[in-house]
């Protein structure tokens, strides 16, 4: 799949900002007063602007308002609905807790539930996916959900936040490459499936349907760079996943080096979610003989 | 809407035959031509001129070779591959907006382009490659089944099939009703033994693809022998002799 600079932005920071929403709606940190206007301007900085960079992908975005109508089927239907009703009440909150210097731990609790499931909506646009075996699993959604918490945490300088939920962050990632890796191979999608060639014998490409280019091959057969997957693989789980946990570890209970972990945290997330996208093998290269 | 409906009166879609299709691309033409000149937006093209030419098309033609597991010379097989108007269509539950649906009455899958928002989302649904988002209009562009032809009362009745059916020079492409057993698309499938694309994928497609003949094998004759077998080893007379003569030299 072709690795839009768009989604990567939005996913990483989109996911950055809701899962700091989450502590911040649990009340970790619970600054009050004036005092908590720059928390609250982070983390809705990082969720809206992972929105609007969303947003430069469509081809026609003056139709984005209907994008709210159809949540009875579309994940990313659900996604927009269920991002401004959590933008929505944590506004509250936030507003609350700024101007009136009033905490409303319910509100709180009930939004940092909502930017949870935003997460996992926005997780479900991918793994639902048949089409794209390495996204098609319910370990895609964990590990968003998983980053959403640790990357919050790194927010909200909590170590033992970072600790937990980027180490197991870390160990489901270990096990979404390496699982990731074989599941085309398992699902059983082969140019013979794809063509219905198979009960003949073995089936290759003789020519293309066409000598140039198209949107098929540009957005879902995107192969350019993958030889350098590993070198990425390794710097993105350095700086992601063992920075962060290393710093929260050593730097004491005030986290006072949260900056530093926060900078490789989305240094490495940035390379981890342009592999997620140009890794991702889609079934509609096998009609063109890649993959 | 995106949900898609649970029965179709019709089931119109088409059936390819892999045996008889030559590669021509004339269906590619036509529709290309029908699809920019009639409904929506037209099939646009980037560079068209230039070194670098590219654009929208609604139904491409693949060309695949096959390697008979029985041995014998490899086949090549036309793969004209257009949108399948799945009755579990994935593209259209995933649509956000409502753009993308299927038509209760006859199955139809099609895009409501004043919907539509170009996520791209439904192309990537697809396991068949049957959707691209064109790049001047900035909206997803399919198959239409020839919708604004089928039901055309102003064309005679001749041409009230898809383009691509109605140019086909080879008779390769067939439209009609999968939903009446009595059909003529219906009675090809159960005759050639009509086949669905990648269905592990469970979208159950209305289009089904017609698959190649079994080639002829010539018995005890291997493919490279030499086609003229000598009329006779042992030559008399003048040919005779010229072999000798040649033979001692």
């Amino acid at each position: 799949m072709h690795p839009a600079p768009s989604v990567i932005f939005f996913t990483v920071f989109s996911g950055l900002g809701f899962g700091f929403l989450a502590w911040l709606g649990i009340g970790i940190p619970a600054p009050q007063g004036w005092a908590a206007f720059p928390y609250f301007f982070v983390a809705f900085a990082m969720a809206v602007g992972g929105l609007i960079a969303s947003t430069f992908h469509l081809g026609n975005p003056k139709n984005a308002i209907k994008a709210f109508s159809q949540w009875r089927t579309s994940w990313l239907s659900r996604e927009a609905v269920l991002a401004v009703l959590t933008l929505s009440i944590m506004g509250i909150f936030a507003a609350a807790n700024i101007f009136l210097g009033i905490s409303m731990p319910p509100l709180g609790i009930i939004g940092s539930v909502l930017a949870l499931i935003t997460v996992y909506t926005t997780s479900m646009m991918y793994a639902q996916l048949k089409t794209v075996p390495r996204w098609n699993h319910w370990t895609t959604s964990l590990l968003f959900i998983l980053l959403a918490l640790g990357g919050g945490a790194i927010l909200a300088s909590h170590s033992l936040g970072t600790i937990l939920f980027i180490g197991l962050a870390a160990i489901t990632q270990l096990y979404v490459w390496d699982a990731g890796d074989k599941r085309f191979g398992k699902r059983g999608h082969t140019m013979e499936t794809a063509t219905g060639l198979g009960s003949i014998g073995k089936v290759r490409m003789y020519e293309p349907p066409h000598s140039g280019t198209n949107y098929l091959l540009s957005e879902m057969v995107y192969v350019i760079a993958r030889k350098h997957a590993i070198k990425l693989r390794i710097i993105a789980f350095v700086l992601a996943y063992v920075a962060p946990m290393v710093l929260a570890m050593t730097s004491g209970p005030g986290f006072n080096l949260y900056i530093v972990a926060l900078i490789a945290h989305i240094i490495g997330i940035l390379a981890q979610r342009w592999l997620f996208f140009a890794e991702a093998e889609h079934v509609v290269g096998l009609y063109y003989g890649k993959r | 809407m995106t949900q898609l409906p649970e029965t179709t009166a019709k089931k119109l879609g088409l059936v390819i035959d892999l045996d008889t299709c030559v590669g021509c691309h004339a269906c590619v033409i036509s529709c290309k031509g029908w699809n920019t000149e009639n409904y929506g937006a037209p099939l646009s093209d980037v560079d068209a001129y230039g070194a670098d030419p590219h654009g929208t098309f609604l139904n491409r033609v693949h060309s695949f070779e096959v390697q008979p597991d029985t041995g014998g010379c490899a086949q090549t097989v036309h793969f004209p591959k257009s949108c399948l108007h799945c009755e579990d269509a994935p593209c259209v539950t995933v649509c956000p907006t409502g753009a993308s649906y299927k038509r209760s009455e006859d199955g139809i899958v099609l895009v409501n382009e004043d919907d539509c928002i170009g996520c791209g989302l439904c192309a990537w649904a697809c396991p068949y490659g049957a959707r691209e988002l064109d790049q001047l209009a900035g909206v997803m562009k399919k198959c239409t089944l020839c919708v604004d032809r089928i039901y055309n009362e102003n064309l005679p009745e001749v041409d009230r099939i898809p383009s691509c059916v109605r140019t086909c020079p080879a008779g390769a492409r067939h439209f009609g009703d999968f939903a009446d057993p009595d059909s003529n698309v219906s009675k090809l499938v159960e005759m050639r033994g009509g086949m669905d694309l990648m269905p592990e994928q469970g979208t159950k497609p209305e289009n089904k693809y017609l698959p190649p003949r079994p080639k002829d094998t010539l018995a005890g004759v291997s493919a490279d022998a030499p086609i003229l077998t000598p009329v006779t080893d042992s030559p008399k007379g003048f040919l005779g002799w010229l072999d000798k003569a040649l033979e001692a030299l």
